[in-house]
Parts: C-alpha cells; structure tokens; sequence
C-alpha cells in the first residue's frame, strides 16, 4: 500500500491505495476528503440564524421546524447522493474492469466491463473553462468493429485526480492489459 | 492467458468427485455446474451426462477432478491422474483444496495432440515464467444466476449471428438451461450421488404448482370468451360511420379495446418462452389486478353511506351554479369589462348568443336532473372491471357535460380566426400587397382605386371590432384549457395504471437478482500458493431502466405541440386539440 501526497485539479488532498491481488489483478482506491465538520456548523448555523430572523418578524413557529427539516433532510441528500467517499478500479486480467464509486452513506454504486468490449485505457486531454484538465478514461469497442472507439467512459470523476495519480494508475492498467488482453 | 474457472458456491464443501460442466469457446473459461462423487462408474457418468445433454441442450462434459480430502484418508494424486485416461478431455482440470484453507489449488493436465501429456503448474508467485497458465476461480451463487435474466436481453431469433454472446452472457445461460442437471438430489436412489444448488431436496412451492394446474381452463374460458366479445362488436350495425367515429372519441370505448387486447394477450395457451413475454404477460396480469382492485374499492366507498345520493344531490346545484357564474361572465363582457370599451352592437349580439346557448344547456341539464342518481348507479358499477373504466367515464361524462363550454369555444375561435386572417390579408392590401399562393409568399400588387377603398373601409371595421371578439375568445378559451387540463389529468392517470410494470417493479424489489444489468466482482482473501478467488454478485437493473424497458405501449398521452407552437395556435385563433393520443403499438 502507497500513499504519497496526491492533490485533485483543485488542490485539496486526495489519497490513491494500490492493491496488487496478484499478478494479472489490481485494484486503485482513490479517498477524497471527508465531510468537514466546520463547513456542516456553517451551514447549519447560517440556515438557522435566517430562519430566526424570520420568525422574529412572523413569529410563526412553523419556521424553525420548517428550517430544522431542511437542514436534516439535506445533510441526508448531500451524504447519500453527492459526497463521494471513494472510487475504485479494479482491473482483472483477461476477464474486465470494474468502475465503483462509494458515497459517505456507504451507498455503492459499480459497474462491471467485459474484457471483450474493452479497447484501451488512456489518459485525455480536456479544456474546462480556463484549465487543460486530464483524465482518466476507458476507451470501449464493439464486438464486432474491433478498430473503432464505441463509446468513452471517464474514471474517477469526483476525485479528478491530477497527472501524477494518473500516470502511475495508467503504467499500472498497461502493465495488466498488454499482458492478458 | 488466463483461465477463468466459475465455481458455485454450493460445491466449495463438497466431497472429492468429478467436475460437470462447460467450456465456454473462444474465452479459454469453463463453468462447473456440479460434482458428481465417487464411488461412480464411469460408463454410468457418461450415459448420465449425454441424458442431461440431450435434455438441456448444453454441452456438458466431464472438465476435471475435485478433491477435498477428509481427515485421514490420503492424497489421491495417481487415481485422480488415471482419471483423466477414462474421460479424455483436451484440458483436465485438478482442482483440489484442503480443509481448514481457503484457497484452492489447480493443476491444468493439458492433452496435445500426440497424446502425451504436458502438465502446467498454476501458483501465484512464479513472476517471471510466461509459459504459466493462471487461474482464476469465480464463486457464484448458482441459483440466483440461474433465476437471473441477463440485460440486454437478446431480442427474438437465436440464430442470428451477428455477434457471439460476450463471455458473462453465455456463463448465465449455460446455468439457466442446465435445470435437468438440477433435478436430481441426494434422496434419489440413482446409481450417481452429484452436489449442486439443489442436491438437499427439490424445492417447489405448491400455491405455484396449483396456480399452474388451474391457469390451464381459466385461460380456456377467458378465450372463448373473448371470441364471443369480439363476435358482439363485429356485427354490422356497429361498423356505421357515426357509432365508428364516436366510439374513437370516448375514452371508455378505447380503454375496453384495450383491455381486450391484454386479455388475448393473456389468455394465449403457449406458455411464454422469452423473457420479454414472460415479462409482458406477468405485467399485465398485476396492472390488471390491481386496477379491479382499486375499482372495487372505490366501489365499496361509493355504495356505502349513500354516497352516490349525496352526489347526485351535489351536481344539479353545482351546475345551475356554473351556468349562473356563466350568465354573470356574460353579462360583466356586455357592460364595459375591466373599464375596456366594447362596440355596443356586436358585444349585445355576441352576448344574447352565447346567454340562449346556456339557458338551452342548463333546460338539458334539469331535464335529465331525474334520471342523474340511475345514471351514476349504474356508472358506478363500471368501476368492477377496474379504476381505469371509472375515470374513463368520468372523462367522458365530463366532455358530455362541458360540451356547451366546447361549442362557445368553437365559435369564438372560429370568429376569430376569421377576423384574424381578414385583417391579415387586408393590410397587405393596405400596403399594396398580395399573397401569393402559388410561390406561397408576398409579392406587390397594384390595385384598383375601388379596391383600394373598399379594402381600406373593411380593414378599418375589423380592426375597430377586433378587441370585442378578441375578449370574447380569451375568456372561452381558457374555459376550454380548463376543462381540457382537467381531462389531461384524468388521462394521465389512466395511461398510468395502463402502462406502469407494477410485475417488473415487484421483482426489481424484492428479488433484485432476476433482472441483472451486469456483475460484481469483489477479491476474496487470498492465501500463497493458491490461485486467485473472486465472488461474483449479480448487480441489479436501476428502477429507471426497468419502467424504461417494461413499460407495456399503450396509448400514450402527451402533449402534441410544444409551447412555442400551442402560443402561435391560441394567438392565430387555431382550434386546438393539445393531448394527442398515440394509437395502440403491437409489438
């Protein structure tokens, strides 16, 4: 297990875990940061503040528990379908590639791809706004046009790790994919 | 290259046998279905597995030894090599594992053509030798991926051969048609003792088995019945153009077509071979189940308290009310309205219509005020062969109730449509101008002095009358948006119950398995020494996607034009007709 000092496109640390299962297996687990606990207090603390603004003006105390309801409800949204906790890659020799990003809820989310529909991993090059940005992405074919790219699918979306996670990522995948493809 | 060995986990316990199973070509994988144990004969195995093979349709063959070794008895390393003599296979699989590990140990017995044999190896820290064959074992669940339907499904002929089926593909359904091999436990006295997800006892659930015994004649009378229904509407006097041309309009006419055409779907005698029929069929079982029952329900709310009197009671006042507000409505666009100034002549012209129209509506309305209860008793009934009837009729009785709304929409519109493109034609005229039909645009014109004149003086009364009929087509349109919105929903809801895979959903929840959008493979703990284990868990279709692709095709209804268009209609003075019904899709 390594874990050196990875930083996303926008500078806040992510950490990457390289697990080798075997020669032909290997699996990379991107951590972003968790929740903050003093951007939670923030928020929480501004909510309720306007809320008490309001209902000093319309003393109506449906307010407070109007504001107490959306605090709770989205801290669960937020926990449950934004907050990526982790992503995972994992690349199994000659049988896929399985994409799976876990949310602070736990909830998981994965894909599987078939070896078969795989073309190649590479790492593009994309324009976003003012920044050149690059990422990691899974390049798929049809079965039956094995020379042409069918559809692109992009790794590690919410983590956006930078060059330096990627490249080590990538050296990896080609070590498994020219071996067992 | 890597070989991929699927292992259920039912076996991972087993006692020492022969592996049963298939080759998967062209992906250098097998699938093992089950252990067979000693002590067996083999001319007994073989008869065993060209029955199963024969039965099933797969290609099942002996792939290799199993050995787990109990306490006390030794290795069996030469009788399991003299094995692969009896059975001669290209590849012989060794796979052996000792209690108290959790590994496994593969030993691939490669036979080439000369028939000498070359034995490979398979363990996890030889780095630098590319001649190794390495292994990986897969754990499956075998009944769950035996029940389970892999998406894409593949759609209606198997013969075509565009592309062969990807490796996970041909693994679920190598287990799926392997259900004879299933059947036989461990309490059968047959010569053969075999391990598999059944080998405790057949499992069967005896409401399913009497449901599949009593389908049988209910599916028989449904049919004949259905023929004498469709002989009932076949006979001639129903084919004239006005009932035809009705019969298209009301909703309750096309909800029974409908029905009738899930119940020939329903009462078809051929059992459903694909997944998408199956699918189909057990949809519109349970939507029609559950539309009876919330029929009956609302049925048992209606008829309990006196509920229906109480309606009946309700509606006569509600609608002198209506046709009171209208009358007021009329009167207020008579006198000056919103402080506008109204030309007095057509406003009294317009009003005095329209004030007869509804004093003819509301003398209908009182006439058959005694008759209101029996009509809604007997409406009420409808709602036996579901909610769907019941809102259905409620939308038609609505649109029979509001015609009077209908008709003053019509002649507003139509008013104004006329003055709309009177006005349009006669100021080209004004600035010399023509439309020219044949290039379908506006060429210039000249024109006599007369015409000239005449046209000027018409455009001028026009535009003068323009906001009285304007107000007038404002206020009956959005009466008419109204009652059509009002309808919309009723509809909506209808094509709702019609269409919504309440059978595809139920399964998605409660036995996620069955409907697979793909696989998860998760690494098992590893030991050195052993090959590579992985549990493969089968990753369920998203809700979204399975209402997306069990949705049974109904008559759609949406809405025919986009904003845009409805606004240049409504401005224009179009009649508009804004849900469009799409008809009926056979699949």
């Amino acid at each position: 297990m390594e874990d050196e000092a990875f930083t996303d496109i926008s500078g806040k640390p992510i950490s990457l875990d390289c697990q080798s299962h075997s020669s032909f297996c290997r699996e990379f687990i991107i951590s972003s940061p968790k929740v903050s606990m003093g951007k939670v207090m923030v928020y929480t603390c501004s909510v309720w503040l306007l809320a008490y603004a309001v209902f000093f003006f319309t003393q109506n105390t449906a307010v407070l528990s109007g504001a107490i309801l959306v605090t709770l409800v989205g801290m669960m949204l937020h926990i449950h379908f934004v907050k990526v906790d982790h992503e995972s890659l994992l690349v199994i020799g000659s049988l896929g590639i399985q994409v799976s990003s876990s949310y602070a809820s736990g909830r998981e989310i994965t894909t599987f791809i078939e070896m078969s529909k795989i073309k190649d991993i590479v790492i593009n090059e994309a324009i976003y706004m003012h920044q050149i940005i690059y990422y990691l992405c899974v390049l798929l074919k049809d079965p039956s046009e094995p020379d042409a790219v069918s559809s692109v699918v992009p790794l590690f979306q919410s983590s956006k790790p930078r060059l330096n996670c990627l490249v080590k990522v990538y050296k990896s995948c080609q070590e498994i994919l020219s071996k067992c493809q | 290259m890597v070989l991929k060995i699927f292992f259920p986990q039912c076996c991972n316990r087993a006692e020492s046998g022969l592996l049963v199973g298939r080759w998967i070509s062209g992906h250098d994988s097998a699938v093992v279905l089950a252990v067979i144990h000693y002590p067996f004969i083999p001319g007994q195995v073989k008869q065993y597995i060209q029955q199963m093979q024969a039965q099933s349709g797969v290609g099942l063959t002996v792939l290799g030894s199993w050995s787990l070794p109990k306490e006390g008895q030794e290795s069996m390393e030469s009788f399991l090599r003299d094995l692969s003599t009896i059975f001669p296979q290209q590849r012989w699989l060794q796979v052996s594992r000792q209690m108290g590990k959790m590994g496994f140990i593969c030993e691939v017995v490669n036979r080439n053509q000369n028939g000498q044999e070359t034995q490979q190896e398979a363990k996890k820290q030889n780095d630098d030798d590319e001649e190794e064959e390495k292994v990986i074992f897969v754990h499956y669940e075998q009944r769950k991926v035996m029940l389970s339907q892999l998406h894409p499904t593949e759609s209606g002929d198997p013969d075509l051969d565009t592309e062969p089926p990807s490796e996970l593909k041909q693994v679920f359904q190598t287990v799926a048609r392997s259900q004879p091999l299933f059947f036989l436990d461990r309490y059968d006295d047959g010569p053969l003792k075999s391990t598999h997800w059944q080998s405790e006892g057949r499992e069967a659930s005896i409401i399913v088995e009497l449901l599949k015994q009593a389908s049988v004649p209910l599916c028989v009378l449904i049919s004949w019945l259905l023929a004498l229904w469709t002989w009932l509407c076949s006979i001639r006097i129903f084919s004239l153009y006005p009932l035809r041309f009705l019969s298209s309009k009301l909703s309750t006419c096309v909800q029974i077509s409908y029905r009738t055409e899930h119940m020939r779907t329903l009462s078809s005698p051929k059992p459903a071979i694909e997944h998408k029929q199956f699918m189909r069929k057990g949809n519109i079982l349970v939507s029609f189940l559950v539309d009876v029952g919330l029929g009956v329900l609302l049925m048992s709310w209606l008829y309990r308290d006196d509920h229906i009197a109480t309606l009946a009671n309700m509606l006569m006042p509600a609608a002198d009310h209506v046709a009171k507000e209208l009358e007021e409505l009329l009167q207020w666009l008579m006198g000056a309205p919103a402080g506008l100034k109204m030309n007095r002549a057509l406003d009294q012209v317009l009003g005095r219509f329209f004030l007869y129209h509804i004093h003819l509506w509301i003398s209908y309305i009182h006439l058959m005020s005694p008759f209101i209860e029996g009509i809604l008793w007997y409406g009420g009934l409808s709602a036996c062969l579901g909610l769907t009837f019941a809102l259905s009729l409620l939308s038609d009785m609505v649109a029979l109730l509001t015609f009077h709304i209908y008709c003053f929409y019509v002649y507003g519109a139509r008013l104004y449509c006329l003055k709309i493109y009177g006005l349009s034609s006669l100021w080209r005229l004004f600035r010399g101008k023509k439309w020219n039909v044949l290039r379908q645009r506006v060429d210039s014109c000249s024109y006599d002095v007369d015409q000239l004149f005449i046209g000027t003086l018409l455009f001028t009364i026009l535009l003068f009358l323009l906001p009285t009929t304007a107000l007038y087509y404002l206020v009956f349109t959005l009466l008419r948006l109204v009652v059509v919105l009002f309808q919309g929903i009723l509809h909506l809801s209808v094509d709702f119950i019609n269409s919504f895979p309440l059978f595809a959903m139920g399964l998605r929840l409660f036995r996620p398995y069955r409907l697979a959008e793909g696989v998860k493979f998760q690494v098992l703990c590893e030991e050195p020494g052993t090959a590579l284990h992985l549990l493969m868990e089968i990753n369920p279709l998203k809700c979204s996607t399975v209402v997306q692709l069990y949705r049974t095709p109904t008559y759609s209804c949406y809405p025919r034009d986009s904003w845009a268009a409805l606004v240049k209609k409504l401005f224009v003075g179009e009649l508009i007709y804004p849900w469009r019904h799409k008809s009926t899709k056979v699949d």
